[in-house]
């Protein structure tokens, strides 16, 4: 009989176990998500992200072997903007409509996420290599991380500071917009999708089927305007 | 479903072909995203067909940024000795951005009276 340190071993090095672990932290995260009547708070990502990192910090395992069994998940990140594509089209009417405005917002916003995090970073003392890690925080993570490499970022910091601003958005726009009282569904959806990308998108999605595809739009231009902008903003703060 | 996923990966991989080949700044999934909606404005079968493959990889998104959101903890002690300045910028221009957006899509929605379909 094979010992159960030796099964914990072979285990830990192959994908199976940590494709299957993503996959119930997502699940717990998702029903607790639900238990607590869909408060932003519990944020399905957040708490799958708490489990997974309690887990491996518990088994002393390396990022890098986590993410070994995980990445069939990470690369379905790619079909998924293609398949953004779905609502899209359903929603065309809608896009057809508001042209003017979408394109207003999307400058508007992006320009805003950019140089505002960019001038409170800079006052509060950052620079450098971190400040341009910093400037495609709002695009979505596989965007992002090109732009931060042409910008002389650091790419996994900019993975990083991606995932935080996804969260932060998704965690306070429902909240944002109530105070602001901005009850059209496409305004609300748009400027989460732009600020904070699939993130942002996804908590859309979950509140309102116009806010989701409105968010999907937002975060799809976003990433060819940010590619576009973030050279130039950059610029000016050093 | 075999033939929906392909043709979703077919145009991703279009994507990543085009964006190489013409050195364009824009991500090979958003052209594959780009290419796929015309091919549904194109053939209304094709994107009867393809929709609900579509909304099942959506309905899930979040899932997919889990990978990537246990390696912020790996970047914990980068973010330490920045770490508050960081998470300043990070919130403060995320409010920023959300509502410097919202607004401005709700003000050029009056002036071009573009009101909302169904509420």
């Amino acid at each position: 009989m094979t010992e159960l340190p030796d099964i914990w071993s072979y285990l830990r090095e192959g994908p199976l176990l940590w494709l299957t672990a993503t996959l119930i932290a997502y699940l717990i995260g998702d029903a607790l998500f639900r238990v607590s009547g869909r408060n932003p708070l519990v944020n399905p990502v957040l708490v799958a992200m708490a489990i997974l990192g309690t887990v491996l910090w518990a088994t002393a395992t390396p990022y890098a072997t986590y993410f070994e069994g995980a990445q069939f998940v990470h690369f379905m990140l790619g079909p998924a903007t293609v398949a953004l594509a779905g609502p899209l089209y359903t929603n065309l009417h809608h896009v057809r409509r508001t042209l003017l405005p979408m394109a207003g917002a999307l400058v508007v916003g992006s320009v805003t996420a950019v140089a505002s995090a960019l001038w409170i970073a800079q006052a509060l003392g950052v620079e450098g290599a971190t400040l341009a890690s910093l400037a495609p925080k709002s695009t979505t993570a596989p965007v992002a991380i090109g732009i931060a490499e042409q910008l002389g970022g650091l790419p996994t910091l900019t993975a990083a500071l991606v995932i935080i601003t996804g969260i932060i958005g998704a965690v306070v726009v429902t909240p944002l917009m109530n105070t602001l009282r901005i009850t059209d569904w496409r305004a609300r959806g748009f400027s989460v999708g732009v600020a904070a990308h699939g993130i942002g998108t996804a908590r859309a999605f979950q509140v309102n089927e116009t806010a989701g595809a409105f968010a999907g739009i937002g975060m799809g231009l976003n990433a060819l305007l940010t590619a576009l902008i973030a050279p130039y903003v950059l610029g000016l703060f050093q | 479903m075999i033939l929906n996923i392909a043709l979703i990966l077919a145009a991703q991989l279009l994507g990543e072909v085009l964006a190489r080949l013409l050195a364009l700044p824009i991500p090979g999934p958003v052209i594959g995203m780009s290419l796929l909606l015309a091919g549904f404005m194109a053939s209304k079968p094709l994107a009867e067909r393809i929709l609900p493959t579509s909304q099942g990889i959506l309905a899930h998104l979040s899932l997919l940024f889990v990978p990537a959101g246990v390696g912020v903890i790996s970047h914990a002690e980068v973010l330490g000795d920045t770490g508050l300045a960081l998470m300043a910028a990070l919130v403060g221009s995320t409010l920023l951005a959300l509502i410097a957006g919202a607004l401005t899509f709700v003000v050029l929605g009056r002036l071009t009276g573009s009101q909302e379909a169904e509420k």
